[in-house]
């Protein structure tokens, strides 16, 4: 199985590991059952990600992906963030091996939980603006 | 501490090693001939195969003739089992007993026939990876045409009581065949005292090149034929024989069953060194009975980290490993190996495979020693499964 150099890089030096203690929204997605757990903290000033972090259980895909998806949302809007897709993920780290897709399914939908969470805090309905989260399937 | 390079993946593959190249060479630009010519290049290379076959049959305590060269391991499984399924059909028997964790050449082969009228009793084994040989007793039917159990795990190295096996078979006239693919080398194994009817092995588990393997099959045994042509390896399986690779295989048989207690003197105590400073890690274990298990074999599942992250991070640190988990395998399953022997998925997704050989310094294990606990710790800084379990949550 082939990694790019980019996922490589983004594996054995992640960006942004860790945790906010005072995140303004926390989103987990995944289950240890099929592998892959991805835990998205972000902190929220006037409708703009200012920081991003993320914990990880799982291959290196699922470690290069949410490197990469706190990259592309950091120091953007939340309706940037929302525009975040897997593809955009995907082609950030020249590309993914085909097995290994469903990593960045989950790195989207982290940062939607994480977004999610933060509308709840705000008594905000989250439905309407994040959608669904989707879940792995087993 | 300085980067090594170490490889530890020798039940994936391994080199081919001086003599068997040398021992190879000559057959690729000058004794070149086919085996099947008239002319004494040809009849050079005939004699060199039918020496590399006698070595084979020595290795295994088997007769020259008992011995087909395949390509592979794996194909020795097919023909095995497809060619007794097709011959003990025609009496009526369309059972065939085998293991939940056998390798998928074995599976596979077993899943097709099922979908081809036959039915498979797959035994279970037990916590240590290891197979009672009464569940096979039990297993077996009016109707069994025959018993296909492994040697040794891929995985998890567990020996199974292949003897103990065998005569259970005889006693219930079932014909008994194995995959010994790992086991070759690293175990001492003699077909007739054993009472093995049939055996695959491959020839890039013990230092020849990959591409060749054998099946021995017991004298008495006819199997349909496996590729129709010409009249090689007695009209069994046609096809010019690789003398090159045919050759590599004899030489390293002879010299990977010449000195099997030696070797596993030397690298059972590293082995055991490498087991026990791993598990001074919390929430480890070691997958696979400790004692009846392959010498340079070690399995240990590590929570809280998944393997295919863990293998990348040593891969990082020169070490070449293999894991269990579902995301080096391609599907979201991890290994059926570990989940036969209980494992949870969690767990099953963070093992760790070493297997080593007599060539491993003391230096390597030591290197080895301090590079997974730096690694692992990292990996569990960055896993919220690990983190769950030290505030003591529910892993899902």
């Amino acid at each position: 199985m082939m990694y790019s150099e980019k996922v490589l890089d983004h594996f054995s030096n992640p960006r942004n590991v860790g945790e906010i203690d005072d995140a303004d929204g926390v989103g987990e997605i995944g289950n240890a059952k099929c592998g892959d757990i991805m835990k998205m903290y972000l902190k929220i000033d006037k409708g703009i990600i200012t920081d991003a972090k993320f914990k990880t259980f799982g291959c290196g895909a699922a470690v290069a992906t949410s490197s990469m998806a706190t990259e592309l949302i950091k120091g953007k809007s939340i309706d940037d963030a929302l525009k975040l897709t897997n593809d955009a993920v995907v082609e950030a780290l020249d590309g993914l091996p085909a097995v290994k897709v469903h990593c960045s399914v989950l790195a989207e939908q982290a940062v939607r939980a994480a977004l999610s969470d933060y509308y709840t805090r705000q008594g905000i309905d989250p439905l309407p603006i994040v959608g669904e989260i989707k879940e792995p399937e087993e | 501490m300085e980067k090594r390079f170490i490889y530890a993946d020798n039940a994936a593959t391994t080199a081919v090693s001086d003599e068997v190249l040398s021992a190879m060479l000559p057959h690729f630009t000058k004794a070149y001939g086919n085996a099947s010519s008239i002319y004494k290049l040809g009849r050079d290379a005939q004699a060199d195969v039918e020496k590399a076959r006698e070595k084979v049959a020595v290795a295994l305590g088997a007769d020259p003739k008992e011995i087909f060269f395949t390509s592979c391991g794996s194909e020795s499984d097919n023909w095995a089992i497809k060619g007794t399924a097709e011959m003990m059909s025609k009496k009526g028997k369309k059972h065939i007993v085998t293991s939940v964790f056998e390798h998928h050449a074995v599976l596979h082969t077993c899943e097709y026939l099922e979908k081809h009228g036959f039915e498979v009793t797959y035994v279970p084994v037990d916590e240590k990876g290891l197979i009672d040989s009464e569940n096979v007793r039990n297993a077996i039917r009016e109707d069994t045409a025959l018993v296909t159990i492994m040697y040794a795990n891929n995985e998890i190295g567990t020996i199974q009581p292949i003897e103990e096996i065998a005569k259970i078979c005889h006693e219930k006239k079932v014909l008994f065949h194995t995959d010994a693919v790992q086991a070759v080398g690293h175990v001492e194994i003699d077909v007739k005292k054993q009472g093995i009817d049939m055996l695959s092995l491959s020839g890039h588990k013990i230092h020849a090149q990959k591409g060749i393997g054998a099946l021995y099959v017991r004298k008495g045994i006819v199997l349909p034929n496996l590729i129709h042509g010409g009249g090689q390896e007695r009209g069994k399986r046609a096809g010019t024989e690789n003398v090159p690779a045919i050759v590599g295989l004899g030489r390293a048989i002879e010299i990977a069953c010449s000195n099997i207690v030696e070797k596993a003197d030397i690298v059972t105590p590293k082995r055991n060194r490498l087991i026990d400073g791993i598990l001074k890690l919390p929430y480890t274990r070691l997958n696979g009975d400790r004692d009846k298990r392959l010498p340079g074999n070690l399995n240990i599942s590590i929570e809280g980290i998944e393997g295919e992250s863990l293998l990348l991070m040593l891969d990082l640190n020169g070490i070449c490993a293999s894991s269990g988990s579902a995301c080096t395998s391609g599907s979201l399953d991890p290994s059926h190996v570990l989940l036969s022997i209980g494992l949870k998925h969690e767990v099953a997704h963070g093992s760790l495979r070493l297997s080593i050989e007599e060539d491993i310094t003391d230096e390597d294990v030591d290197y080895i020693l301090e590079v997974i606990p730096k690694v692992v710790e990292r990996l569990r800084e960055m896993s919220p499964v690990w983190e769950k379990m030290m505030n003591g949550e529910e892993v899902k």
